[in-house]
């Protein structure tokens, strides 16, 4: 830290009135100008983005922040670990989870994570009226709502991707076939990604919809569960009673259902829904396509919008 | 530097900008309205952050409905409200701030370093800001506000819940930015009289509509006072009145406010000083009376005063707000005449 004073040429030292109290004497290092770069919006966007993704895993925070995150990334990481010990020691043929499987499975973590996340990349310059000062500079407000979103994104996607590495990775030690698992591990990342983004959508819209980070942090954990338990058990009857397309229809009412649903048509997965295998219609897939672009893009518009009278 | 030219913002329910035209020059300008006057407003249309309704306005020569993030590159913003999160600490703060104006890495920690030194903010800028007083809290937005070395910046009731001393602090360095850093200032207040050590020029709006605008100088008037003030004796139990009606005779014009009833300043003449044997007058009528003379200092007329005479027409749509503008101003003024003052202090520079 550059915090000793600086022997550089004054600028302007003259014209000072006379000292009004003893800290003048320390005052009395010359102002510099600063002449160096102004590297403009798109970097001080990817500065914002940096920043948020850092801080959604504590890094450059108090001690205090890195525990939840730490905490939870290893509670993501050691069932990958121990899937992968067992696959390795029973010499198995296959994986006892899919990639995609895995991280479907692995949803109430990952809401957790999510839940704490989301609140704190947005809520902290709500709450503390720091968004002014952010759009106080050259960033427009599309700018501060894609970095957030993206650094999200970003966070989300690390949390889950991680865990498919380590199964690709146990996959390999265990000398299983080479292509297969390389081209599941690259689908699996395409539904991590795809899992990222719109969670990291619907979350930040629920975030930013309030300045109080508690109830930001339960929001988010209600809207991503209870809808979600709320499709399971609605499936689980309308498949007792032999009625499948019905199943299908109603995946679409969660965010976690949903991207269940995309992996199993487009990414070479199982869905887990109950009643089983039918797969989804080609008129499902494409409502489940559609949808999910639209919560993507709706979310984020919702917070351009949200952003309109925040700046003011 | 800043040019206005018919501006009016609407809101649903108030205008908060009255066609106002007014140009502001480099130096450092205050200004002045009471609560609601539209003085925030004026900032963020400036800022380009909230479009005029009808009429524009330039800064720097940048259009602020175009060329907003032009101009936001090398204009400075200090808030009214408190912007600072509590769990991190002023340098990294004031860092982040620096990237986000554009300045590298490395340039933003060093001017980070140096901006929190120009400002006063030595060791405790290591600490959370969430314990800092308020007065080092106004540093740090003040420092957020300089740190990418701008043009101009904007500062909106930099004062606001300091104390008389920490007023006095922040007012002396917003003067060192003009003359020590080279930057312009406009800064706004509810309180006319604090600004006129500090600004060059004022410009006075009430309820959305320009009232004022000139030099400091032509605030304050040109005929410069002495307050006098002298102990009673036995011989004149009345000491003030004794000097008063002493000095009349001798054919200077003194009165003394006291009489208004305005607390704190019975024992106060204010004589009219014409020209330097005012002085010798005043000092040898003491002496022939046998009175103590407590203190015998020059002052000017406040600007203070022009205010309340001219607000007294009334806001339309500030209501409440311009009367509860009235008292606020009205300590201000007085507390001012409690402190010794230095010669000229009511100079513009
Ligand atoms: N976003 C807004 N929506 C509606 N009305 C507004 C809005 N912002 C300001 N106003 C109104 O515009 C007027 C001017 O407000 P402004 O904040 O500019 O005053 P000010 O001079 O800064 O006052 P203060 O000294 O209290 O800070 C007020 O009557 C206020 O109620
Ligand atoms: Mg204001």
């Amino acid at each position: 830290m550059p915090s000793e004073p600086h022997a550089g040429t004054p600028v302007a030292t003259a014209g000072k009135p006379p000292g009004q109290r003893g800290e003048d004497v320390i005052h009395n290092i010359g102002y510099r100008n600063y002449e160096g770069a102004r590297l403009g919006r798109r970097y001080a966007r990817t500065s914002l983005f940096q920043q948020s993704l850092r801080g959604a895993y504590g890094l450059g925070r108090s001690a205090k922040s890195k525990v939840l995150p730490m905490i939870l990334f290893a509670v993501m990481c050691v069932p990958a670990a121990i899937v992968v010990a067992v696959t390795v020691f029973t010499k198995a043929k296959e994986m006892p989870v899919g990639y995609n499987e895995y991280v479907i499975i692995m949803q109430p973590v990952i809401g957790v994570f999510i839940a704490a996340m989301a609140p704190q990349a947005v809520s902290l310059d709500l709450r503390f009226r720091v968004v002014p000062l952010y759009f106080s500079r050259p960033i427009e407000r599309s700018d501060y709502v894609g970095a957030k979103y993206a650094a999200l994104a970003a966070a989300i996607f690390v949390f889950t991707a991680t865990s498919a590495l380590i199964l690709y990775v146990g996959a390999l030690l265990a000398k299983l076939d080479f292509g297969d698992e390389t081209k599941g591990f690259a689908l699996g990342l395409v539904c991590c990604l795809v899992f990222s983004v719109l969670h990291a959508g619907i979350a930040l819209a629920v975030a930013a919809a309030t300045p109080r980070r508690g109830f930001g942090v339960a929001a988010i954990i209600a809207v991503l569960t209870i809808p979600y338990m709320l499709v399971n058990a609605l499936q689980a009857i309308v498949a007792s009673q032999d009625n499948d397309p019905a199943v299908g229809w109603l995946g679409l009412a969660s965010p976690g259902s949903l991207v269940d649903g995309l992996q199993s048509k487009f990414l070479d997965g199982k869905h887990s829904f109950p009643g089983g295998p039918p797969d989804l219609t080609g008129a499902q897939a494409s409502a489940y396509a559609l949808l999910t672009v639209l919560l993507i893009a709706g979310t984020y518009a919702l917070l351009l919008r949200r952003y309109r009278k925040a700046g003011l | 530097m800043i040019a206005i030219e018919s501006l009016t913002k609407r809101y649903p329910r108030v205008t908060a900008l009255d066609r106002l035209t007014v140009g502001i020059t480099p130096g450092v300008t205050g200004l002045v309205g009471a609560n609601g006057a539209g003085k925030s407003t004026l900032i963020k249309i400036l800022l380009g952050l909230s479009p005029a309704t009808e009429g524009g306005a330039t800064v720097l020569g940048l259009d602020v409905a175009r060329e907003g993030s032009a101009i936001r590159e090398r204009v400075g913003y200090m808030p009214e409200h408190d912007c600072l999160p509590p769990d991190v600490s002023a340098t990294e703060f004031v860092v982040h701030m620096a990237r986000m104006s554009g300045l590298p890495f490395t340039a933003a920690r060093e001017r980070t370093a140096d901006t929190l030194r120009h400002v006063g903010l030595y060791e405790e800028r290591y600490r959370p800001m969430g314990g800092y007083s308020t007065g080092m809290k106004q540093r740090v937005k003040l420092a957020q506000a300089l740190v990418h070395d701008p043009k101009l910046v904007l500062l909106d009731e930099p004062t606001n819940g300091l104390d008389p001393v920490g007023r006095d602090e922040m007012l002396a360095l917003i003067r060192r930015v003009h003359t020590d850093f080279g930057i312009s200032v406009l800064v706004t207040s509810h309180l006319l009289g604090e600004l006129e050590r500090t600004c060059d020029h004022v410009v006075v709006i009430d309820g959305g509509r320009l009232l004022r605008a000139s030099s400091t100088a032509d605030f304050t008037k040109s005929t410069p006072s002495l307050a006098v003030e002298v102990t009673d004796t036995d011989a004149h139990p009345d000491g003030t009145e004794a000097l008063r009606a002493a000095l009349v005779a001798a054919g200077l014009s003194a009165q003394a406010p006291g009489a208004a009833g305005a607390p704190g300043a019975g024992h106060l003449l204010m004589v009219d000083a014409t020209d330097e044997s005012a002085y010798d007058t005043v000092r040898d009528t003491v002496i022939e009376l046998g009175l103590g003379l407590v203190r015998m200092e020059q002052r000017r007329h406040h600007i203070a005063e022009v205010f309340h005479t001219d607000s007294g027409a009334g806001a339309s749509d500030a209501g409440d707000g311009a009367a509860a503008a009235a008292p606020a101003g009205v300590p201000a003024a007085h507390d001012r005449e409690l402190q010794p003052q230095k010669g000229g202090s009511g100079d513009a520079v």
